[in-house]
């Protein structure tokens, strides 16, 4: 079943998120990439990490940023995202499994 | 002066990197599978049918976006009531126009047929992976885009057993689903260190997404956060190469 007001408010919600994935290389076409522009682009992927997590981990509790942490820690010994995310995803389950909120 | 970090082979096909692609998605896929599977127990219980969590899935393909949308979903679609999910879904996906402009220096030889479409697999997790590999000088464009089917096609099945075991999947919490993105993105922030000097964006990227959460209601402390840390980079000049040694 599909409903067709809900298909509307889908169609809108895809308009939105495809502008913004096509917008953003559209709009690089008419920079020129400059020595500045660069240093720019090398900073955006651990500045967006940053800027999506860190209120995320604050504003999450003790449990999501110790988790965290713990996912931070095991990358720096094991060089390995898989045991992170697995990692961090088993710490905070065992956390709140042992009454621990947030 | 010659700046050979800076040069990088422009962007070519070759299937021999859809699977090391696919390889370097892997840490993302329980993520992905279960983050989806929770979104589709959300849905169900917000009475959704599953031929329409589907379509949502396919179409606007952004988990954290429909998460957002459907936990806010209206009683009542209105004209007003669908404007404020346009808005929601722009302010939590307008991170997505700084992933793909960065992949530009990169796709932006390629014929506009192939670059354009490729842009629309554009996710946290596989511009992540493409940006590490493109870091380490790759060029094929089979990287990204073979890891970033194999993401969409995760992400359109994840939903399914959600949404028919969603009384088992009532609370995603307890088995650590909200840490799948935030451990996969503390994961990729250390291999990207590289030195106290270039981590300075970072930090006023993390202070101004701070700031901006406090003030601001909904998400736009992530591109707040990112437009910051970026023009920070931006406005740091390089320091000037010390005399006598040139190691680098």
């Amino acid at each position: 079943m599909l409903r067709s007001d809900v298909m509307v408010a889908f169609a809108v919600m895809t308009a939105v998120t495809v502008a913004a994935r096509l917008g953003g290389y559209w709009l690089m076409g008419y920079v020129n990439v400059t020595p500045r522009v660069r240093r720019m682009l090398d900073a955006l992927p651990g500045s967006i990490i940053v800027a999506a997590a860190l209120p995320v981990a604050v504003n999450g509790g003790p449990v999501v940023m110790f988790a965290i942490i713990a996912a931070i820690a095991v990358t720096i010994i094991f060089r390995n995202d898989f045991i992170a995310v697995i990692t961090g995803m088993m710490v905070a389950a065992l956390a709140r499994g042992f009454g621990f909120g947030g | 002066m010659t700046a050979p970090k800076l040069i990088k082979a422009p962007a070519y096909w070759s299937g021999a990197a859809i699977m090391p692609g696919v390889i370097a998605i892997g840490p993302m896929l329980p993520g992905t599978l279960a983050f989806g599977m929770a979104f589709g127990a959300l849905c169900a219980q917000q009475h959704f049918s599953l031929a329409e969590v589907e379509v949502m899935m396919a179409f606007v393909y952004g988990g954290l976006s429909q998460f957002v949308a459907v936990q806010s979903w209206p009683d009542h679609l209105t004209v007003s009531s669908i404007a404020t999910l346009a808005l929601l879904t722009l302010t939590v996906n307008i991170r997505f126009a700084l992933m793909s402009a960065s992949l530009r220096p990169w796709f932006g030889t390629l014929p506009r047929w192939q670059a354009y479409p490729s842009m629309l697999l554009v996710t946290d997790g596989g511009w992540l992976a493409a940006t590490r590999y493109r870091d380490h000088g790759g060029a094929d464009a089979w990287f990204f885009v073979g890891g970033g089917i194999v993401l969409y096609f995760a992400w359109l099945v994840a939903a399914i057993p959600g949404y028919l075991l969603a009384e088992q999947l009532t609370d995603p919490k307890k088995y650590g689903v909200d840490l799948a993105m935030p451990a996969f993105y503390a994961a990729m922030l250390v291999p990207a260190w590289k030195g106290p000097r270039l981590a300075i964006p970072w930090v006023i990227a993390g202070i101004v997404a701070l700031i901006v959460h406090w003030l601001l209601p909904g998400w736009w402390f992530i591109i707040a956060g990112a437009l910051s840390g970026a023009a920070c980079a931006g406005l740091m000049e390089p320091p000037p190469p010390k005399h006598g040694h040139t190691h680098e």
